[in-house]
């Protein structure tokens, strides 16, 4: 269940300066779970002290916002995009 | 413009910020191309600034005898040199007599900045600052993703500060917006879909091509162009504050930075302080921080904007949960209304006050009745509402809501038929 993950600048200290990581996760709770792994520390950025993703943080899958889905617990398939975008100003 | 850029060089003596800080847990940053809390949470960085050298620098007298710009303020802005002038602000402020009778309020005010240079909106403000620190950096490309407005600064501000210029838009955009872009000669990238996807693709954008992004990474700057229509206020209400201020809502970061605005001049001395009152205002399609305001919550959730009004189509406001706690702070409101109300609230503005404001505008005027007709504004306030933008940008919006000419022969006869067919239906109202 390979999923595409596409890593912004300011995670990419993590990730080795890494754009973007292949990793195997069925939710996107379990791909956090699965950077961490693979990038100790990384969780610790995208989520506060309970888990749950900081509220200035957006995650996308294959471009759908996960608050239109189902937040952490939405469910991946294999070849899927998932995109970590820090929230931006704009108009 | 060589007149006022010298005039700003020889009264400014140097930068008065310091670095960057998160708006969220304090840490501190350098001042470079950079938005978020990289290193602890991701909330936005805000710029820090010496408020003891600004206040031993600047007076009402030295503010009056700068030039008619945003300028004027520039130290209370984010910039080490020479700003990129392009006449940017100082828009009138203009006491609204006839729309106050009509409303039932006894003194009102509409700060037009649907006539700021050079293209006609607010975000020549933002997008002033924030091209001006892009050079400073060393940019030789800038960009952003707009719903418009935005686009059309970029490109014409980048135009005349020899800027590359790179935009993206939502591909569904009046041909006025997107014309307004294009005559400036910029590269448009028109996005098949919406704001908060063009937002997206920009952020990725920018993580891989080295371009100043004026609503990204240089977000910082950028927002604090804003502050220039609190400042404004003040000095054009005789150095007073207002009681109450009714302001579009898209991102939710004018409406924290107006506020900004105020209480830089209330701790600087320049005015004395009192409490003013802020009220949002959003389009029933597209109102994510008004559901969130009525339903008590601090959090925002998200929604898919479908509105006329376009330009504060942003269904995931990143400042909208200070937008809130503003409005709730303050005793003010956020209000929603239809687009049929944003329709009238247009004409009510042109037809009261001779100003032909776009949709967010007709948002604001149209939540500006709302408030006063539910008993939320109170008549005897001082009140300003704040439009953003140019009706002649947006005339899809209108154009089967207004009347037709008539059509006449060249001659005398012609016409008085006409005036009276006119005239009878001035008549049935």
């Amino acid at each position: 269940m390979a999923v595409q993950v596409l890593i912004p600048t300011p995670l990419q200290k993590f990730t080795n300066d890494e754009a973007s990581a292949s990793v195997d996760a069925a939710s996107v709770d379990a791909l956090i779970d699965a950077l961490d792994a693979r990038y100790p520390g990384l969780k610790g950025r995208l989520c506060d002290e309970s888990g749950k993703l900081r509220r200035f943080l957006n995650v996308y899958v294959n471009s759908e916002d996960i608050r239109f889905l189902d937040n952490q617990a939405t469910a991946l398939k294999d070849g899927d995009e998932v995109s970590i975008v820090p929230a931006v100003a704009g108009g | 413009m060589n007149v006022t850029a010298t005039l700003s060089r020889s009264t400014f003596a140097g930068p008065t910020f310091t670095g960057l800080r998160c708006k969220e847990c304090g840490h501190a940053y350098e001042p470079g191309a950079r938005h978020v809390c990289e290193d602890v949470c991701f909330g936005p960085l805000e710029v820090v600034y010496d408020y003891e050298a600004i206040k031993n620098r600047v007076s009402r007298a030295t503010i009056e005898a700068g030039p008619a710009s945003i300028w004027r303020y520039r130290d209370f802005l984010p910039i080490e040199g020479d700003p990129i002038d392009v006449g940017t602000g100082f828009t009138p402020l203009l006491k609204a007599n006839n729309l106050a009778k009509r409303l039932g309020l006894k003194s009102l005010y509409i700060k037009n900045d649907g006539v700021n240079m050079p293209t006609l909106s607010f975000k020549d403000r933002v997008v002033s600052v924030a091209l001006t620190r892009a050079r400073e950096l060393g940019f030789t490309t800038v960009s952003c993703a707009s719903t418009g407005n935005l686009a059309n600064s970029t490109a014409a501000i980048a135009a005349h500060a020899g800027l590359d210029c790179c935009v993206f838009i939502p591909s569904d955009l009046e041909l006025g917006k997107v014309l307004g872009t294009l005559i400036y000669n910029p590269t448009l990238m028109a996005v098949k879909g919406n704001y908060d996807q063009v937002n997206r693709l920009c952020s990725e954008v920018a993580n891989t091509y080295g371009w100043g992004f004026v609503n990204i990474n240089l977000r910082p700057y950028y927002s604090e162009g804003s502050k220039t229509l609190g400042y404004e206020v003040i000095e054009q209400l005789g150095w007073d504050l207002p009681d109450h201020i009714v302001a579009p809502l898209a991102s939710g970061s004018l409406f924290t930075k107006i506020r900004k605005g105020f209480d830089e001049f209330i701790k600087c001395g320049l005015v004395d302080d009192k409490p003013v009152r802020f009220s949002g205002a959003q389009a029933e399609g597209c109102n994510p921080i008004a559901t969130a305001f009525r339903e008590g919550r601090d959090f925002i959730t998200p929604v898919k904007p479908n509105t006329i009004a376009k330009s504060i189509a942003i269904g995931n406001p990143a400042d909208g949960p200070y937008a809130i706690d503003i409005a709730n702070t303050t005793g003010g409101n956020i209000a929603d209304v239809t687009d049929a109300e944003i329709v009238d609230g247009i004409k009510l503005l042109a037809e009261t006050e001779g100003v032909f404001t776009e949709t967010a505008g007709g948002t604001t005027i149209a939540v500006l009745k709302k408030l006063v007709e539910q008993g939320k504004i109170n008549p005897e306030e001082r009140t300003v509402a704040y439009i953003t933008g140019n009706g002649l940008k947006t005339t899809e919006a209108v154009v089967d809501a207004i009347g037709q000419p008539y059509t006449i022969e060249a001659q005398l006869d012609s016409f008085n038929a006409a005036w009276q067919q006119a005239q009878a239906a001035q008549a049935q109202g």
